[in-house]
């Protein structure tokens, strides 16, 4: 406990802001209920009335309260964000290791297919899937796990064939160990702090693709609060003069900067690099 | 090298293709069957299938879309029922223009910048251009696009929020009506493009001939101008390829916000009504720009860097 604590002091300043953010933010998600002065989809007053006592941020285009949306909003999509990161981070990751470690056919088969799958722009082929499936969250999730795990799985694979020369996994494979054994005992250990750094990067990436799905009106679909639709719903306002639809893009912002603090000073800190 | 490369490329494209094209077979259950709804009587609906020729086996109709897209042919939409290459052909035409008048202003802009900071680094201007491009790449590109809004619309009322252009509008005023999304494409492409090219540069700096140069008394810009630069030049130009073709997908979201009518904007309306032929004819256009792009970004980094093409 001591040494994380020491950990933490040896932060530099963005780093400790980006955790502050991060916890606060994650508070924020889990306690969306309890603090929300009026409920997700409820309809408290007019359209699009101004900043007051009763609603701090005004109401939006069907007379929601916009600042109960924005907290329940941190909930929907940071929680569906994380879901997105984890699946495609399993799925990418082990297959990146299985492939790396394995080599043979295997290895061919999976590289070719992540090579084809990213020769197209990841926007542009989520697209295309979406008009497939439809646009519902499971099938968003769904979709953006496969296109983002191609991108874990290359990197995972390039760790597994590093770490896969070292003589300790040699002797692990003389020895005789199962294939899972070197996975997990032998290679992933060494390959977690360029794995979790990933995680994190890849974390923005995805909050920030579902935030733009969900503008376009292809992601999380209403009545669900979330930032990126309620910029979209709100936008007229922006055109007289009112900064609330920019709340929510401004929420977006401010967790991405505070993410890739904290992943720089992690590479930082597991690289030792000075520049 | 630069042969097997160009190989490399096509048979990519190929393989695209056929992702693009097999993945509406795992469509759940059947588009005329969707089409017609309840209402569909079973010859109705093997009349719809064989009209749009989906009753002949996937691997025929692969070679004939195939041999139609080679042709210009991209089929018809669902929707409308218009041949899609007439919808997307003024589409293509427009977003294009975006593109190209983006990548005029951000490419000098960002090369230019990456030379300043590599040139003054870890002084205030680097400092100062790294928190800016930071910023600039965590922000969502609709929040970029409707901060410039309010500002140079709803504030200094300078230009128009809305960039509704026609065949028939001439130049000056295409321009005028575009400054905002080329502002927010700029801004969001830009700031990769420009740490990568002080990271290009930097990279460079180490060596030991930039330390003679320097000794023998050259000024900060000549060295970095005419020594570093020409050895930078080869991983500056593949990063500055790769970011056209990501303005490529950037289009795709300032389009939107900005009611601009390109291909970006039909693709996204295509996948809301799910007229699944409009968004394969769009993906192949995106995806072939795209990987034609990143193939001039490796042929130039060879041409560039003779190394690479031993």
């Amino acid at each position: 406990m001591s040494r994380k604590l020491a950990l933490l002091k040896s932060a530099p300043a963005s780093a400790r802001f980006g955790l502050v953010v991060v916890v606060g933010y994650g508070v924020v998600a889990l306690l969306a209920p309890v603090i929300a002065p009026y409920g997700e989809t409820q309809v408290v007053g007019v359209e699009f009335a101004p900043w007051s006592a009763q609603h701090w941020l005004g109401t939006d285009d069907l007379g929601r309260d916009v600042l109960s949306r924005l907290l329940y909003g941190a909930r929907n999509t940071i929680g569906i964000a994380v879901l997105t990161t984890v699946i495609a981070s399993v799925v990418g990751g082990c297959a990146g290791l299985i492939a790396g470690t394995l080599r043979g056919w295997i290895d061919q088969l999976l590289g070719r297919l992540v090579d084809v799958l990213m020769a197209v722009p990841s926007l542009i082929l989520t697209l295309l899937l979406l008009a497939i499936c439809g646009t519902s969250i499971a099938s968003m999730v769904t979709i953006i796990a496969l296109v983002e795990s191609t991108r874990i799985f290359r990197l995972a694979r390039a760790l597994a064939l590093g770490i896969g020369q070292l003589d300790y996994v040699t002797m692990a494979r003389l020895r005789g160990e199962g294939l899972s054994w070197i996975i997990f005992r032998e290679v992933l250990p060494n390959a977690s702090a360029p794995l979790i750094a990933e995680f994190g990067l890849r974390f923005c990436f995805v909050f920030l693709f579902i935030a733009t799905l969900s503008f376009l009106g292809l992601g999380i679909q209403p009545p669900t609060a979330d930032w990126g639709s309620m910029v979209r719903d709100n936008a007229t306002l922006i055109s007289y003069g009112q900064m609330t639809p920019l709340l929510p893009a401004g929420a977006i912002a401010l967790l991405t900067v505070a993410v890739n603090f904290i992943v720089d000073w992690l590479v930082h800190r597991s690289s030792g690099l000075r520049d | 090298m630069i042969v097997s490369r160009l190989g490399l490329g096509v048979m990519t494209l190929v393989a695209v293709s056929a992702v693009v094209f097999f993945s509406m077979a795992l469509l759940p259950g059947d588009i005329a069957q969707q089409m017609l709804g309840q209402a569909g009587t079973p010859e109705a609906v093997a009349n719809i299938r064989h009209d749009l020729g989906i009753d002949r086996p996937i691997g025929q109709r692969y070679v004939s879309w195939m041999s139609g897209v080679l042709h210009g042919d991209f089929g018809r939409s669902l929707a409308s029922g218009r041949p899609i290459a007439q919808i997307a052909k003024g589409r293509l035409v427009n977003t294009l223009f975006l593109a190209s008048f983006a990548a005029i202003v951000s490419v000098p802009l960002s090369v230019g910048l990456g030379i300043l900071a590599a040139l003054y680094r870890r002084r205030p201007v680097d400092t100062a251009i790294n928190v800016f491009t930071l910023l600039a790449i965590s922000f969502p590109e609709f929040l970029i696009a409707y901060l410039l809004i309010y500002l140079f619309t709803v504030e200094a009322r300078w230009a128009p929020s809305l960039a509704v252009v026609g065949t028939d509008t001439p130049l000056p005023e295409r321009l005028h009506k575009t400054v905002l999304p080329v502002m927010t494409l700029t801004l969001a492409v830009a700031a990769h493009m420009t740490r990568l090219t002080r990271a290009a540069i930097v990279n460079v700096l180490a060596s030991p001939y930039i330390e003679m140069a320097h000794l023998k008394g050259l000024i900060a810009w000549r060295v970095i101008v005419r020594h570093a630069l020409p050895n930078a030049l080869g991983p500056i130009i593949s990063v500055v390829v790769l970011n056209l073709a990501y303005l490529i997908v950037g289009v795709v979201v300032v389009e939107v916000v900005f009611t601009y009518p390109g291909l970006g904007q039909l693709m996204v309306d295509s996948v809301s009504k799910r007229d699944v032929p409009v968004v394969q004819a769009s993906c192949l256009i995106f995806a072939a720009t795209y990987i034609a792009l990143n193939l001039v970004a490796d042929v130039a980094s060879m041409i560039f860097d003779p190394r690479r093409s031993l």
